[in-house]
């Protein structure tokens, strides 16, 4: 059961993953692009999650943690950069 | 007592004189006197040994492998050119004490003249070959930087530097010839080479060891047709002429000769290159220094004349000649020292050197004029002085030696250098010190104090007592001769003023008495001169240096274009050249391994890897563009090495991309925002070509090992972590513990290259690139410099990544983590409250240190390292034991933790270090005014001042 569920989530967050590749493929912005990094990395999270699931096992977790709690962080390097052009001011 | 003590208490006192010169001019002179006079008292409490044939030998071991030993020996040649060295050397100090004007700074004078006299005593006292030649180069080096002492006279820079050039080539060669000489002999120990002489010489070796040695001889001894450089090295203060010229380094080229005469000399081609080159750099030497109107280049001219008369004996390859050449030695040592001395007299009493300005001297200083007359004789040769000696015997000597075959060729051109020798001797005797009086003189001229002429008058008593009682000469040029000669017999001669008719009195009267016309002629033989070509040596040498400068940069130029396209072009497709040959040779069966199950996650990713690549190649004209792209190909790597059950790597790529991203931001800020195409379709394509077929390769190799079971390390490793390391986590026991010491260098590397950053980056806010970067960079700002929820944010986060990096640092040694990912986050938490709230902000507030942080971690991973030598084992070894923590439970702590901590503080000072100064040079550089110049030394604050443009208003 719990397998069946997790292909599905996991074609699900393939499919989202595809369409970011697609936006930031085609942008036509930079914003467009971080816009689409950020989402992405937020899927890769999921991603991270359910492979954790899939293997049941708990070590993926920290990684999709670590993740969450730094992977802003370039997103936030890149608006600063686009926005003031000086990452650290 | 030790003799490495001798050779080291110069450098010692090299060290003490600069300090001492704040107690005043007396207080330097003194301590280098005091070095070099403990130098020579223990120098001759070998003198009753060496005179009892003994050889003193003193060996500690260093690298026994190469034939590298510290090892020193006392002979007589060794005590007899150790004598000279320090004796003179004293006489100079005392001299110098006073040459020395108020301005000139002292201290340095007196370093640089003991760092040489400790390099010489090296020369003469060493047993190892190879620590003889760092003692060669080290004269080289010193003596550059005594001819360039006053460093504001071009003169004296350049010839300096031409010194530098010749007499380094020349060291390089000779260290090829010395180690071809210890391979053919065996060993590198000196006094064991110059017992070998026959294997020497039946060896293959030692044709091309000879002629490589002889280079190095011939440059140092200012040889023909290395003779060039000598006199231009007389821009040197004269105390340094009078040491270096003519008492000590160029000697060094004849000492080298002398010591290893045995096992070198006595062959057809010794006698057929050593000879010639001798005659020819005798006869040459004393005909320029006639016309030279400069007393110390005529000086100089007369030393290369001189040591060509001392090679030429050498080269004779007879045990008569070695004796000659010793007795020579000496004597040009006393008189040349005191002539140069005497120069530096006029120069400083009557403030020219110039001999068509002066004369009558005698009356004006008459103790300075009758010492260098006295000493200008004894060059001379004229009788009752020791100049009249050696050269007798040289001469007498010259009669019995044939070459090619031609008889009178010798003695001819022997009797000419002698007659030249007379001529400019008696030149400068006539035309300086006697003659009418002028009144001319750019000063008044007057005997200079004692300190100036006493050591003068000292040289010139030996002049004296060995001219008038040649006997007293006598056991110190037998005993000197022996060591040379490596025998206990000598061959006959006699040391008397007298010798009867012989040939050689003829050819001593024929060189005065034409010598003595030539001076009275002396005016229209110089018009007769002017007339002959001058080869200028400083011009051919000038135009070789620019030559082979304009070669170097041609070649450099075509090769190193800077076009980094295709430098990455050529080693990959040089990889894959070979690559390829290695593929086409072997056999490239696939593998028996069963592929596994291709599952959804991992074909996204490969999807997306590739999707996204694709894209890089038509988007990375701009640069944003490419850095968004590239983040999504470490996002998927991460992932991927979950995927394959690497935690460790992932939560380290991670960290590891969101640093890489700020970085490159912060870099990109510096840089264009586009990168235009540069080069050509066709040029283009033939790259992609490159790329795809070294892609592929790669490909199939990961393919082809990846199919096959191989046995690795990794089944030890996984075997030995727990038992061995302590730990389950193998990543972390391979960093920590198994390959400890790998990591130990890297984090040094890591250390070094952040400073190494920091040090680059500083340069960068001064001058010309700060000017440039403050245009490149954008005017464009909008926004909020410090938005507010971010702020919040990221000091909400603040404590909970720090608790997260201590925990993945804590247990790292078990579970997936470790001091390198735990640096990572902290430093990642850490620039997060700069990027929010500020650099200004932040670094108000950070009580931390990142280059103490480097430094810290390197240390406290190297004493964890040392740390198990107190346990009597080797560097690193790491050990664990289980510990019962009330309320904590059981705990097991290795000492590799304490080697992580060193890791991790490395790491968050490597990082911080480096964004720092990344950010660091925007910052500086749109606000700092930038000055409109280049950067001015201080001491030009007496020129005109300059105008300094006011810095541009970025904001308007």
């Amino acid at each position: 059961m719990i397998e069946t569920a997790a292909l599905v989530c996991i074609a699900a967050i393939a499919v989202a993953i595809g369409l970011n590749v697609y936006r930031l493929a085609m942008g036509p912005d930079i914003l467009d692009r971080v816009l689409a990094l950020d989402t992405m990395v937020i899927n890769a999270i999921a991603l991270i999650v359910m492979i954790g699931i899939w293997y049941a096992t708990d070590v993926y977790f920290e990684a999709a943690l670590l993740v969450a709690m730094v992977g802003f962080l370039s997103t936030v390097a890149f608006c600063k950069f686009v926005l003031r052009g000086n990452v650290i001011e | 007592m030790s003799i490495a003590l001798i050779v080291f208490l110069p450098l010692l006192g090299a060290l003490l004189a600069p300090l001492a010169i704040r107690y005043g001019r007396n207080a330097c002179a003194a301590t280098a006197g005091a070095a070099s006079l403990a130098a020579f008292a223990l120098l001759m409490s070998h003198l009753p040994g060496v005179y009892a044939g003994e050889v003193v030998r003193q060996e500690a071991a260093w690298i026994p492998q190469l034939g590298l030993s510290f090892a020193f020996f006392v002979d007589g040649l060794g005590f007899f050119f150790a004598t000279l060295i320090l004796g003179i050397g004293l006489l100079i100090i005392v001299y110098a004490r006073y040459y020395l004007a108020r301005q000139d700074p002292m201290g340095r004078f007196y370093a640089y003249l003991l760092l040489f006299q400790s390099a010489m005593l090296g020369i003469a006292l060493s047993d190892n070959a190879l620590i003889f030649l760092v003692f060669w180069e080290m004269t080289s080096l010193s003596s550059f930087l005594l001819i360039g002492y006053w460093r504001h006279l071009p003169e004296g820079r350049q010839g300096a530097r031409m010194a530098l050039a010749v007499t380094g080539g020349g060291g390089l060669a000779l260290i090829a010839g010395m180690l071809l000489l210890g391979e053919a002999a065996g060993t590198y120990a000196i006094s064991e080479i110059i017992q070998r002489g026959e294997i020497i010489q039946a060896s293959p070796l030692y044709v091309p060891a000879l002629l490589l040695i002889l280079v190095g001889a011939f440059t140092k001894s200012a040889q023909f047709p290395f003779h060039f450089w000598l006199p231009h090295a007389m821009a040197a203060p004269t105390p340094v002429s009078a040491y270096l010229h003519s008492a000590t380094m160029v000697k060094a080229g004849v000492f080298l000769l002398a010591r290893f005469w045995p096992a070198l000399a006595g062959t057809d081609i010794w006698f057929l290159i050593v000879t010639p080159v001798g005659l020819v750099t005798m006869v040459i030497g004393a005909f320029i220094a006639i016309f030279k109107h400069d007393l110390k280049a005529l000086l100089a001219y007369s030393t290369v004349s001189n040591l060509g008369m001392m090679t030429m004996l050498l080269g004779f390859g007879t045990p008569l000649g070695v004796v000659i050449a010793m007795f020579q030695v000496l004597n040009h040592a006393t008189f040349k020292a005191a002539l140069f001395m005497s120069a530096g007299i006029v120069d400083h009493e009557a403030g020219t050197r110039d001999i068509r300005k002066l004369g009558g001297l005698i009356r004006l200083m008459p103790i300075a004029s009758v010492l260098a007359l006295i000493a200008a004789a004894s060059m001379a040769g004229l009788p009752l002085l020791n100049g009249f000696l050696s050269k007798e015997m040289m001469l007498e000597a010259a009669v019995h030696t044939e070459i090619a075959g031609i008889p009178y060729l010798v003695p001819t051109l022997a009797t000419l250098g002698a007659l030249f020798s007379v001529a400019y001797s008696l030149r400068l005797a006539w035309f300086g010190y006697l003659g009418p009086t002028r009144e001319s003189y750019p000063h008044h001229p007057h005997d200079p104090p004692a300190g100036m002429w006493g050591p003068v008058a000292l040289l010139v008593g030996l002049v004296v007592a060995i001219g008038l009682v040649p006997p007293i000469a006598g056991p110190v040029l037998a005993r000197t001769s022996m060591a040379v000669l490596q025998t206990d017999t000598l061959p006959y001669y006699s040391l008397a003023i007298w010798h009867g008719v012989t040939p050689a009195l003829f050819m001593s009267i024929t060189a005065i008495v034409v010598g003595a016309t030539m001076v009275a002629l002396y005016r229209s033989l110089s018009t007769a001169h002017a007339a002959l070509p001058h080869p200028e040596a400083k011009a051919m040498f000038d135009r070789t240096i620019a030559a082979i400068v304009a070669l170097a940069r041609g070649v450099t130029g075509r090769t190193q274009t800077g076009s980094l396209q295709l430098y990455a072009g050529i080693i990959v497709a040089a990889i894959v050249a070979v690559g390829l040959v290695a593929f086409l040779q072997g056999g490239h069966a696939p593998g028996a391994r069963e592929m596994l199950p291709v599952n959804t996650p991992a074909i996204v990713a490969w999807a997306v890897l590739i999707a996204v690549s694709g894209v890089v190649v038509f988007a990375h004209v701009s640069r944003l563009i490419t850095l968004v792209l590239t983040s999504v190909v470490g996002l998927i790597v991460s992932v991927a090495f979950l995927q394959f059950s690497a935690p460790d790597l992932a939560l380290t790529q991670i960290s590891v991309e969101v640093v890489t991203t700020i970085l490159l931001l912060l870099a990109l800020n510096l840089l264009p925002r586009r990168s235009e195409p540069e080069r050509s379709a066709a040029a283009r394509w033939g790259s992609g070509a490159i790329a795809v077929v070294a892609g592929l390769g790669v490909a199939y190799l990961a393919y082809a090992v990846m199919t096959r079971d191989v046995s690795s390390i990794s089944e030890y490793h996984v075997a030995l972590s727990k038992p061995g390391g302590g730990g389950t986590n193998i990543v972390n026991v391979i960093l920590v513990d198994f390959r400890g010491f790998d990591t130990f260098g890297e984090i040094i590397v890591l250390g070094i290259a952040a400073l190494a950053i920091f040090a680059m980056l500083d340069s960068a806010l001064r001058g010309a690139s700060a000017r440039r970067l403050a245009e490149m960079l954008p005017s464009r700002r909008s926004g909020d410099a410090h938005p507010m929820p971010l702020v919040v944010a990221t000091r909400v986060i603040l404590p909970l990544a720090i608790t997260v990096g201590v925990f993945i640092f804590l247990r790292g040694h078990n579970q997936p983590g470790g001091g390198f990912i735990a640096g990572l986050v902290v430093a990642i938490a850490l620039i997060m409250q700069y990027i929010a709230s500020g650099y200004d902000w932040a670094a108000a507030r950070a009580r931390y240190n990142p280059h103490a942080m480097i430094g810290a971690g390197v240390l406290i991973a190297g004493a964890t390292g040392l740390g198990s030598f107190f346990f009597g084992a080797p560097f690193l070894t790491s050990s664990y034991d289980y510990f019962h923590i009330p309320l904590v439970g059981e705990v097991e702590l290795a000492t590799a933790i304490a080697f992580d901590l060193g890791v991790f503080l490395t790491v968050v000072g490597v990082v911080l270090l480096a964004l720092f100064q990344i950010s660091r040079v925007e910052h500086k550089a749109d606000r700092t005014p930038v000055p409109a110049g280049p950067y001015e030394p201080p001491y030009d604050r007496q020129a005109a001042p300059r105008v300094v443009e006011p810095a541009r208003d970025k904001e308007a």
